[in-house]
Parts: C-alpha cells; sequence; structure tokens
C-alpha cells in the first residue's frame, strides 16, 4: 500500500524544510519519482509547474465554514483541525489526542459529526464545516450549549465542544431513547473529569420525549 | 508526517491506473491519517477516492449490494441491513464510535491495520511493518494479540469486526485494478502472516475494493454478533463471535460460526459448525462444539485467557439465537 524512498539518507522533511516552496516541487520528484509519475506528469514538468504555483507543495481547499466560503491555500498534510485552528483562527475545536480516540475535534461535515483531527483538509473540498462557534444564533446559545450551561454538563470544559457537537448530532440522529443509548452514542466523546452524568442529563433534557429515563 | 503529493481520483479507471509503488488510496481516513501522522505509513502520494461513485447499498433477491465507499454508519443503519443482516448491523454498530463510523468507508474498514502497540511504533521491530525487524510481542505486552493462525514472525490480531460478520456471511469482494474486475471470496482476501506478515491481503499492488456483495441468509435464519471487549463501548473486541443458525424442528439445520479479537484474520470455524449441525443445541453440546474453536490455538504470555473466552463467547452467541433472545 505504501512506499517509502528515503535512500539517500535525506528525509523529505528535511528536504522540504530546507528548500523554497518554489523548489519543493523539483526535489520531491527527485526523491520519490512516483510523486510526479501519478500526477502523469514528468519532473521536469511538475518543477515548472512549482515554480509558477507552488502546486507541488500546497493545495488549495475552498470549503464553507459556519456558513461563510473560506479559500486557504495549505500543505496537504495539513488536517481539518489544524486548518480552523491555525488558519482560520477558529479555535473552539480543541486537539486533544490528535489520533481519533478522545472526540475532542469533533465537527459537522455536510451535517454528519467526524473527527477533524483524522480529516485531511483537502477532503473537505467545496464541502460545508460547522464548528461549535457556528451553533449559537446570535447571543442566543444552541438549545444543547443552553443544556450543558443549565445541566453542568463540564468541568474544565476542555472537551466541550466536542461534546456538543457530538450532542447536537446525536439528537439529530435520534439515538436518545434511553440514557444507555445516549451513553453508547457518546462512546466518541472522552470526559477525563468525568462529566459523564451530567452530560447524559443535559442531552436527556433536550431530546423530544420524555425528560427523564 | 511525512510530505505527500495529494490528489483527487475522477473515475476508477483513473484510479486504478495510476503508479502503485508509494500511491495510497484515501477514503475515511480513520486508519491511513492516523498512521501516517504515526509515519508506520508513509505513502509519496495520497490518492483522494472519496468522489468516485462506489455508493449504494442494495438488497435485492440473491442478496445485498454495498458500495465499498458507503460509511459504516449509512450501513449499520440501512432498513436492509438491520431486517435481513442482523449480525452485519451488529458488527458496524460495535465498531468504534459514532464519528469514526462516519467517516469509515466500507472497503478502508475491511484493508484497517492492526492494533498492535509495536506495529504502531516505528521505534521498535515489527516484522509487519519492516520485515526481518523482529517481533517484540511474542516475547512482550501481547494481552489482546492472536492465539490462531499466528506464526514465529507476527501475532498480530486482526481488528475488524464487519470482517467477521461478513466471513460468516460468506460475502464476496469485488476489485478494481488495472488488470481488470475480479470477485473474491471474503475469505480469501486474508493471507495468514506465515513468514511474511507484511503482505496482509490478496489484493495485487493498486487494485481497489469497490464493492462487497453479500448472499441472502435462508429463511428462518436467525444472526447475532457478541463483542467482549476491555470496556463497554468504542474498544476493539478481546473475543467477538458471529453467528447465523437456523433450526428445523428441535435440531440445528445450519449454523456458520466466525470469530474475531483472536486470530490473525477473520476467523471461521468451521469444525464447530460441523458440531452442531443435525445436533439439539443443548448447553453442553453447544459448549463441546465450541471447544473446537480453539482448537490448535497457541496462546502467548499474556493472552492464555483468550483460549476460555473464546468457547464461552461463541457458546453464549450460539445459545441467545437457540433461545430466540437473539
Amino acid at each position: 500500500m505504501t512506499g517509502q524512498a528515503d535512500g539517500d539518507g535525506v528525509s523529505r522533511r528535511d528536504l522540504l524544510g530546507r528548500t523554497a516552496v518554489a523548489a519543493a516541487g523539483a526535489a520531491s520528484a527527485t526523491v520519490v519519482p512516483g510523486a510526479a509519475l501519478a500526477a502523469g506528469r514528468p519532473a521536469a514538468g511538475a518543477a515548472a509547474a512549482a515554480g509558477a504555483a507552488g502546486s507541488e507543495a500546497t493545495i488549495e481547499v475552498a470549503m464553507t465554514v459556519n456558513r461563510r466560503p473560506e479559500r486557504i491555500r495549505v500543505d496537504p498534510r495539513v488536517t481539518l483541525l489544524d486548518a480552523l485552528r491555525d488558519r482560520l483562527a477558529l479555535t473552539g475545536t480543541k486537539k486533544g489526542c490528535d489520533q481519533g480516540q478522545c472526540g475532542a475535534c469533533t465537527v459537522h461535515v455536510d451535517g454528519e459529526r467526524v473527527l477533524s483531527c483524522l480529516t485531511l483538509v483537502g477532503t473537505v473540498q467545496h464541502r460545508s464545516v460547522t464548528t461549535v462557534e457556528g451553533l449559537a444564533d446570535g447571543d442566543t446559545l444552541h438549545p444543547v450549549q443552553q443544556a450543558f450551561v443549565d445541566c453542568d454538563g463540564l468541568q474544565c470544559g476542555f472537551c466541550t465542544p466536542g461534546q456538543v457537537m457530538s450532542a447536537v448530532a446525536l439528537l439529530r440522529e435520534g439515538h436518545t431513547r434511553s440514557d444507555g443509548e445516549i451513553r453508547e452514542y457518546m462512546s466518541g466523546n472522552l470526559c477525563r473529569c468525568g462529566a459523564y452524568n451530567n452530560i447524559v442529563q443535559a442531552i436527556r433534557s433536550v431530546r423530544p420525549g420524555p425528560r427523564s429515563r | 508526517m511525512r510530505p505527500f503529493r495529494f490528489d483527487v481520483a475522477r473515475s476508477v479507471e483513473d484510479a486504478v491506473h495510476r503508479p502503485a509503488p508509494g500511491l495510497a488510496y484515501l477514503a475515511g481516513g480513520t486508519t491511513l491519517v492516523d498512521l501516517m501522522k504515526l509515519e508506520v505509513a508513509n505513502p509519496a502520494a495520497v490518492l483522494d477516492i472519496n468522489r468516485l461513485p462506489l455508493r449504494g447499498i442494495r438488497s435485492d433477491g440473491p442478496g445485498l449490494r454495498i458500495g465499498a465507499l458507503e460509511r459504516m454508519s449509512a450501513v449499520a443503519g440501512h432498513p436492509a441491513v438491520t431486517s435481513g443482516y442482523p449480525l452485519l448491523a451488529e458488527a458496524l454498530r460495535h465498531s468504534a464510535s459514532p464519528q469514526v463510523r462516519n467517516m469509515a468507508s466500507i472497503g478502508g474498514n475491511l484493508l484497517q491495520r492492526t492494533r498492535c502497540g509495536y506495529f504502531r511504533d516505528v521505534r521498535t521491530g515489527c516484522n509487519k511493518r519492516v520485515p526481518g525487524s523482529g517481533c517484540p510481542a511474542i516475547e512482550g505486552e501481547n494481552r489482546t494479540h492472536a492465539v490462531l493462525g499466528t506464526s514465529d514472525t507476527c501475532v498480530a490480531t486482526h481488528p475488524s469486526d464487519l470482517a467477521v460478520a461478513l466471513v460468516a456471511l460468506d460475502a464476496t469482494v469485488l476489485v478494481h485494478g488495472a488488470g481488470g474486475r475480479r470477485a473474491l471470496p471474503i475469505a480469501d482476501l486474508y493471507l495468514l502472516p506465515g513468514s511474511t506478515p507484511d503482505q496482509e491481503t490478496a489484493l495485487r499492488p493498486g487494485e481497489l475494493i469497490t464493492e462487497v456483495t453479500v448472499p441472502a441468509l435462508p429463511a428462518g435464519t436467525r444472526s447475532t454478533y457478541l463483542k467482549i471487549r476491555d470496556r463497554q463501548s468504542y474498544e476493539f473486541a478481546l473475543c467477538s463471535a458471529a453467528v447465523a443458525l437456523r433450526m428445523r424442528g428441535r435440531v440445528v439445520r445450519e449454523v456458520r460460526v466466525a470469530a474475531g479479537g483472536v486470530g490473525t484474520r477473520p476467523w471461521r470455524l468451521p469444525a464447530v459448525e460441523d458440531a452442531l449441525t443435525g445436533r439439539a443445541p443443548r448447553p453442553d453440546v453447544v459448549a463441546a462444539a465450541a471447544a473446537h474453536a480453539v482448537d490448535g490455538a497457541r496462546p502467548l504470555s499474556q493472552n492464555r485467557f483468550k483460549v476460555l473466552l473464546l468457547q464461552r463467547t461463541i457458546t453464549r452467541a450460539v445459545l441467545s439465537l437457540v433461545d430466540g433472545r437473539g
């Protein structure tokens, strides 16, 4: 599935780090012939294209974030999480484990909850992203946000944006028939403070139908 | 993460005709991006295949067809799956977390890599990651590792729940490569580690899984997926059992059993099936049949418990279907 071509003892990271963007295309084409060939383009052409537009080292991504169109040019390694936090200054989405195990980075892409830390931003091209900053209506909190406040569904608050984004999606998915079901469908969001009981209570308070178990 | 070239595939033909060395197909990214961050996977080029038309969940007379880019959550919640293939829906529902299930594709799930801590740690040896570099798990931390299908070079567990259910269901995987299309019984997709644990599947370089087909279960079949794990949710299996059972009167007419969390690949158990077929499934009969699950098992220093756990998991799963609780 994957190949490695650092035979000359110089890692691509080192090489890219020391090389200007304009030359990076040529550099990676030299070190990894497959990379340039994969585009169906000879190495010399890749270098020329890189020199003109920097297209080898960066990609342009257009997406809608919280109903606003955004266009950024980034290294293809950038995750949606890092693009939101570092490029769009939307720091509400948190970096917890950064390897898909804690749920702190949960956002919605085209209305579905996903982990932004395992999403390369290049795959979000022309798609719609909602972060915790996009939930409130002006000064009026989203009902789930208000429920977390009312039910004290947090202690330190670091996992809360991810918990809230997951809970909003959960209500839409309809898996709130019992406390057990809420817990199961919130299991992708860890809370190291252990505020789980109040989180379940917050979700129960805004679900359609019975307010208690 | 090491640098790579990012491209978007325009068609299946476009994808499979690109040079394979160093190229990785990217679907949900829940395995690939994770392993790229750890520098366990270091593709020179990443090809985003999410725009390919490999979607759709269709149920007809002979069975179920699932596009390889369908997400786990969509398949788990599809009415044709929940009604006609309960063990498939259960296996998916008990996998990962809702967020991961929204991201991960069916094809990607089948090709996910082992969770062995040494495979995921580039500072240690691992014959699967770097052939010939040794297997620290054999003498090291091996509580979650396999007891079936292991070799002297690798004891890594296959992590997919879905694959276990599909092995029990005799599913077929359709693959597309530069040389054309072919169909592969899912049992033949996965290779035993032997002396080449780096070779995990029968896929040829550049081949892409495009569809999974599942034959319909005969009328009157009950099925379940029982997963035992260290925590209640969002955890890989220590042991799991996929069982489909059809009775005729008081005896078992047909049964299929596969196990997960215990094998180097999803593990079908024909000896257990044979011992149950034609018998009245009383608890003692089922337990005696389940004992065949560990024929040839090779437990390691920390996972001997799986030998008993596997038998009990199968027994409980089978009896839940006999009692009609499944």
